[in-house]
């Protein structure tokens, strides 16, 4: 062979080649005898083609500008370096350095499963905050003070129902 | 001793089921969820973690289903219990190692157990004995829905349950069975089975999760990915997988008892003589002479009624219940000792094996 396929993460000549189908898609992995063996990938007690491919795809190219979650000051270096996040809002922060990574993890890239009622509500509660406040602002800007007094009272209310909602 | 009320019931997984199903000695389902605006436990600082432990522990404590529930801090175990306690598939050897602020609330029948500050604030799970899916699914679906009216979960409508390592995302659910696959082991088909069910998008792993190796022919099969399928769905496919491999197993014990019965017979007799004559016995070796015995249960060599009691074994025959029997620690070599000593007297009152049993299965 001309061009022999050279391993996915150390680059030596690759020798153990796997292919795993997820949601009919082929993802397919070249490793050296080496590698495969650190990775688990001939050891028949667990082997995560997932997990591979998830570390492989963040050990390369070091990137300038770090991302850092505002919430909980977790940066992407500790991203790469530890394979988890840091906080429930680093999803949001790193949005852009996961969605690629999704598709090979996982079946699909958007949840079907499951939906905790009280979670929803609270986000629906908090767009229509939002909102309001978009509109109490406009109609303060405006000099509509009627409009802003029922967006205000309306404001209280929405806060109210979200408090009720957050309380554990 | 803080774990003593676990030993006055049976440990859940050793009430195994029977018949056909015996190939899945339990199912479990476990569920990673997170509380919104906080830190996940790897990334929290003490105090945040020791505020989330008291909190969740309190909530989860409090549930109908947890009603006079073991709550039990990881720092205030000894080294034994905790090890214990991962022989019983109640924590995780992660759990085991930590040092500040985690915890674990069992229910009385411990077929429920949640972890706190694990990798993600609660990893919930269920244990059912023989092959339940569905009816643990059924399960803990209820039990976390009765959580999430107490507690805040983070959740995204795109990503599902936000956990700490994005390979959990989506429905933050991860079904298994404990398989116990002589058979396949014996004919050198495990390693074909791994590299099928990983194609489908399924993982095996030994009987103690991650690394852990295969002795006693156990392995533990489940769903490797939790996006972009409802939880329904997974174990719908997880049982097909199941379901196949059973088939193979049952298939392989056909062709080894066809070709060579004697073979067979004469590995399960052996088994039973060193449980009853052995004076040293390792763990490993301890698994792997029980998994015998029990394919000779599934044989009808023993009695069907003794299949619980071997997987009663299964669990008892781990260092650390060797050690909590003998009331003391001991150092591996004493251990083989008082294994061997252990299940010669388990094996006492067994029950003869029957090898003229062909055509009866």
């Amino acid at each position: 062979m001309a061009n022999p396929l050279k391993c996915d993460l150390c680059g030596k000549p690759a020798t153990v080649h796997l292919t795993q189908i997820i949601n009919n898609k082929i993802h397919k992995v070249d490793l050296c005898e080496e590698c495969a063996q650190a990775k688990g990938v001939t050891d028949p007690s667990g082997f995560s083609l997932a997990d591979l491919l998830l570390k492989a795809s963040l050990n390369p190219e070091p990137t300038a500008d770090l991302i850092r979650c505002e919430q909980c000051g977790f940066t992407q270096a500790d991203f790469k370096k530890q394979g988890r996040f840091g906080c429930p809002s680093c999803y949001e922060a790193f949005r852009g350095v996961l969605e690629p990574l999704l598709g090979n993890m996982h079946k699909g890239t958007t949840h079907v499963g499951k939906v905790p009622q009280r979670a929803v509500e609270r986000k629906s509660l908090y767009d229509r905050l939002t909102q309001l406040q978009l509109d109490l602002d406009q109609a303060i800007k405006a000099e509509r003070y009627e409009d802003a007094a029922r967006v205000r009272d309306e404001i209280h209310q929405v806060k109210l129902a979200f408090e009720e909602k957050t309380a554990s | 001793m803080k774990i003593a009320p676990l030993f006055e019931a049976p440990a859940e997984v050793a009430d195994a089921a029977s018949g056909k199903c015996a190939i899945v000695l339990t199912t479990r389902v476990r569920l990673a969820r997170n509380l919104v605006d906080q830190p996940f436990p790897g990334w929290a600082k003490e105090a945040q973690r020791s505020a989330m432990l008291a909190g969740s522990m309190e909530v989860m404590a409090d549930l109908p289903a947890m009603k006079k529930a073991l709550t039990l801090k990881v720092e205030e175990l000894s080294d034994l219990e905790k090890q214990i306690l991962v022989e019983r598939h109640l924590i995780s050897r992660e759990l085991s190692t930590t040092k500040h602020g985690a915890g674990v609330v069992i229910s009385r029948d411990q077929t429920t157990a949640v972890m706190i500050n694990e990798e993600d604030h609660l990893r919930i799970q269920v244990m059912r004995p023989g092959f339940q899916l569905k009816k643990v699914w059924n399960a803990i679906n209820a039990l976390d829905t009765e959580a999430e009216e107490k507690l805040n979960y983070a959740f995204s409508p795109t990503l599902g349950y936000l956990t700490a390592c994005p390979t959990n995302l989506g429905t933050g659910m991860r079904a298994s069975a404990m398989m116990h696959l002589p058979a396949l082991v014996m004919s050198s088909q495990m390693e074909k089975v791994v590299r099928a069910v990983s194609q489908l998008g399924m993982a095996v792993r030994g009987l103690f999760g991650e690394g852990s190796d295969a002795s006693g022919s156990i392995f533990q099969i489940s769903n490797q990915t939790t996006l972009g399928e409802s939880e329904e769905e997974i174990i719908k496919r997880l049982s097909s997988v199941l379901n196949t491999i059973i088939e193979h197993e049952l298939n392989a014990r056909a062709k080894l008892l066809e070709n060579d019965a004697s073979k067979l017979f004469d590995k399960v007799g052996r088994a039973f003589g060193i449980l009853q004559n052995g004076r040293l016995l390792t763990s490993a070796e301890a698994m792997n002479l029980l998994s015998l015995i029990r394919l000779g249960v599934d044989l009808g060599v023993f009695a069907e009624v003794r299949r619980p009691v071997v997987d009663r074994l299964f669990i008892e025959a781990q260092p650390g219940h060797i050690q909590y029997a003998a009331r003391g620690a001991f150092d591996p070599a004493q251990r083989d000792l008082l294994r061997a000593q252990f299940l010669r007297n388990e094996f006492t009152n067994f029950g003869q094996p029957d090898f003229n049993v062909t055509g009866k299965n």
